[in-house]
């Protein structure tokens, strides 16, 4: 099991937003996560990935056989959680050399792992850039500093390439993007794919599930995963909306 | 009894002495020196320019001087236990404000007609050179410490470049605060460029003993037309330090002068800048870092006065403040009438680590010509929650990120200091210090 959630409370500023959370990731899965606006699904990926500024009230949340919840962010990350901002943010004056060495090197420190030596780490950051189709003039600069919305968007596969996580949380990872830059970061994820990584893809809309392929797809609405089934749920929300399946849920409750 | 007082007195009872140990050319500012300070005294609190440092604290105690000029032995070599290389500089010590002649190289090494070295010496040597500039910026009437510098400093340093003289080679004056008991030492230094002429010079002020220190510091710099002129000021001493400077610089037409000031370490600082745009199409590039905590104090003030047309100024100073550091950053930019198409930007970016940290900032624009480019702008902050978070989930400490940050901060700075391996150097001093790894010495090996 990559991961597995159970009963999560959270919120933030002491407002609850998440109430009541089960989910279930195997290796080798891509979860689609949907949901209307205002559901809690950036507050399950922030929570998830420990944004210091939620807190969980309740439930557990096991990865890869560990309490995530007692490990801190960085520990997190070592352990291969990654995210996609929806948001990347801008950190003038660190170049990405720098920010990427310093990350793959604390993660390797963390796993009692050698630094890895300046030839094999640019022979690596040639690699990953390739998959996303990143200029290397990107790498001199500072991170995100004057990157277009796809720049930026292909700088999270692009370090998501490079950190190798076991799971993966895409944020929303197609908002702002145009049609090219949309596949461009879909193939990448997709190369990156593999019997032992999960994907979970959080989106609004069923476009990045045309060429993410979800083996499941959950629909969240008022912090709770409302519906689960395949992936042609994620065709039927498109086509439908989420009204029906809203009423659905509310007919169940009585 | 007024606190100045203890000085004049300081100041009859040792005339002679004081005169005997300096050059006639300084003798002779003496007299309106102690005028000015018995009508003006010291600077204190009072003052709009030292309302959040109360230097008459400073003055307060019974410091003593080496009046004498008694011979203090310092070990320089202490100050260069290892180099670091990538740039020789030609290297002079001050051992507290006395010239280190014996510790200097040969003089043949720079250009022809190039004097460097003591000011005493100098003033001594070439009086008639040395008497058409010493003094003649330095305000004596303006709150400040020109007064009492010019009372009793007896020696320093002098830069002289001759017209059409290139000195490639960075010059680097060491100053080491050395000594058994608690000292004032009162110094000067004079940077003369003629016309055409270019020259880096980088200070170093450093403490090697742990006793009490005040220092006055005067620096006044002529800078001819067409001259260039790199001055770095990089103070790494330590809590017990106190120190005044005042930067006076003048520019003819079409001059460039950089300023960089680095406060890496200190006890409490005071650095004023009196820069003046004299003749058209010149410029300044003015900064500053000040990386401190505990009860460390430093405030930069400055004043561009934009006299002539066709002159750029432009200010960053950025402060990080951790414990219960207080920074002070108050810039005016003057644009007098007629100065047109002068282009000014002034920026002061401070980031506070804790909530005891205190950060004054107070930049001023006053402008009286109409075709003119000016800006100012000053911000008090934290480091970015959103770029720590960030770097967090990409697996990188929470310490880490702080430092990156930090680093990245100030490396703006840093990024304007043209001398490159200075620029390098101090990266790596910078990282040190936020990682409270700096030990004494360091800064005075910065270029070496």
């Amino acid at each position: 099991m990559m991961l597995k959630i159970e009963n999560l409370h959270a919120g933030i500023d002491g407002k609850e937003i998440l109430k009541g959370i089960n989910l279930e990731v195997n290796a080798g899965q891509v979860h689609a996560i949907m949901g209307p606006n205002g559901s809690g699904k950036s507050t399950m990926s922030n929570v998830l990935v420990g944004h210091p500024a939620y807190q969980v009230t309740e439930g557990k949340v096991t990865f890869k056989g560990m309490d995530l919840l007692a490990m801190s962010a960085e520990e997190r990350s070592h352990q291969g959680l990654f995210m996609s901002f929806q948001y990347p943010v801008e950190i003038p004056g660190v170049s990405m050399t720098n920010f990427m060495r310093t990350a793959i090197n604390e993660k390797r420190k963390a796993l009692g792992q050698q630094p890895l030596a300046p030839t094999e780490f640019l022979k690596l950051i040639k690699e990953k850039r390739d998959l996303v189709k990143l200029d290397a003039k990107f790498m001199n600069r500072s991170v995100n500093e004057g990157f277009s919305g796809g720049e930026k968007k292909r700088n999270e596969i692009f370090q998501m390439a490079m950190l190798e996580p076991s799971l993966s949380i895409l944020d929303e990872t197609d908002s702002g993007l145009d049609i090219d830059a949309l596949r461009i970061v879909a193939d990448g994820v997709n190369r990156l794919k593999s019997p032992e990584t999960s994907v979970i893809v959080i989106t609004h809309y069923q476009r990045l599930l045309d060429y993410i392929k979800p083996d499941v797809v959950h629909v969240l609405y008022k912090g709770r995963i409302i519906k689960t089934a395949g992936p042609e749920l994620a065709l039927e929300l498109e086509e439908r909306g989420y009204d029906w399946v809203i009423k659905e849920f509310e007919d169940s409750l009585g | 009894m007024r606190l100045e007082q203890n000085y004049i007195d300081l100041f009859s009872q040792n005339r002679s002495l004081i005169d005997g140990g300096s050059a006639g050319v300084m003798n002779a500012l003496r007299q309106r020196a102690l005028d000015c300070l018995v009508r003006n005294g010291l600077p204190h609190k009072g003052l709009e320019e030292y309302l959040h440092t109360d230097v008459v604290e400073w003055f307060k105690p019974d410091w003593g001087m080496n009046l004498a000029r008694l011979d203090m032995p310092v070990d320089f070599a202490q100050a260069f236990k290892c180099s670091v290389p990538n740039l020789s500089t030609q290297l002079y010590f001050l051992a507290n404000d006395t010239f280190a002649s014996s510790q200097t190289a040969s003089k043949n090494l720079l250009p022809q007609g190039v004097i460097a070295g003591s000011l005493k010496e100098a003033a001594t040597e070439h009086p008639e050179l040395v008497s058409q500039f010493y003094g003649k910026l330095a305000d004596m009437e303006k709150p400040g410490i020109a007064a009492i510098n010019t009372l009793f400093a007896q020696d320093g340093f002098l830069l002289y470049v001759p017209d059409g003289v290139i000195i490639e080679k960075p010059l680097q004056l060491v100053t080491l605060l050395s000594s058994k008991v608690d000292l004032m030492v009162n110094r000067r230094i004079l940077v003369v460029l003629g016309r055409e002429s270019q020259a880096k010079l980088l200070f170093c002020d450093h403490a090697l003993a742990a006793n009490q220190y005040l220092t006055t510091q005067i620096v006044e710099v002529f800078a001819d037309q067409n001259s260039n002129l790199e001055l770095y000021d990089l103070e790494e001493t330590h809590y017990a330090n106190r120190r005044i400077s005042e930067l006076y610089v003048n520019q003819e037409a079409v001059s460039s002068v950089e300023v960089d000031y680095v406060t890496l370490h200190n006890g409490q600082t005071r650095n004023s800048v009196f820069s003046t745009f004299a003749g058209r199409g010149s410029r300044l590039s003015l900064n500053g870092i000040a990386t401190i905590d505990k009860e460390q104090h430093v405030d930069n003030m400055t004043f561009v006065d934009h006299r002539a047309q066709d002159c750029i100024s432009n200010e960053l100073f950025k402060y990080v403040l951790n414990d219960s550091a207080s920074g002070v950053f108050a810039g005016k930019v003057l644009v007098r009438h007629g100065a047109q198409h002068t282009e000014s930007q002034q920026t002061n970016r401070n980031i506070c680590l804790t909530r005891q940290a205190r950060m004054y900032t107070q930049p001023q624009l006053e402008i009286y010509a109409d075709d003119v480019k000016c800006s100012h702008g000053a911000t008090v902050g934290q480091l970015d929650d959103k770029a720590m978070f960030y770097m967090r989930q990409r697996g990188i400490p929470e310490a880490e990120a702080r430092m990156m940050l930090m680093q990245a901060f100030v490396g703006e700075v840093i990024g304007r200091v043209s001398l490159e391996p200075l620029r390098d150097r101090l990266n790596r001093l910078v990282e040190k210090r936020f990682r409270g790894e700096l030990t004494q010495c360091e800064g005075c090996r910065a270029c070496r």
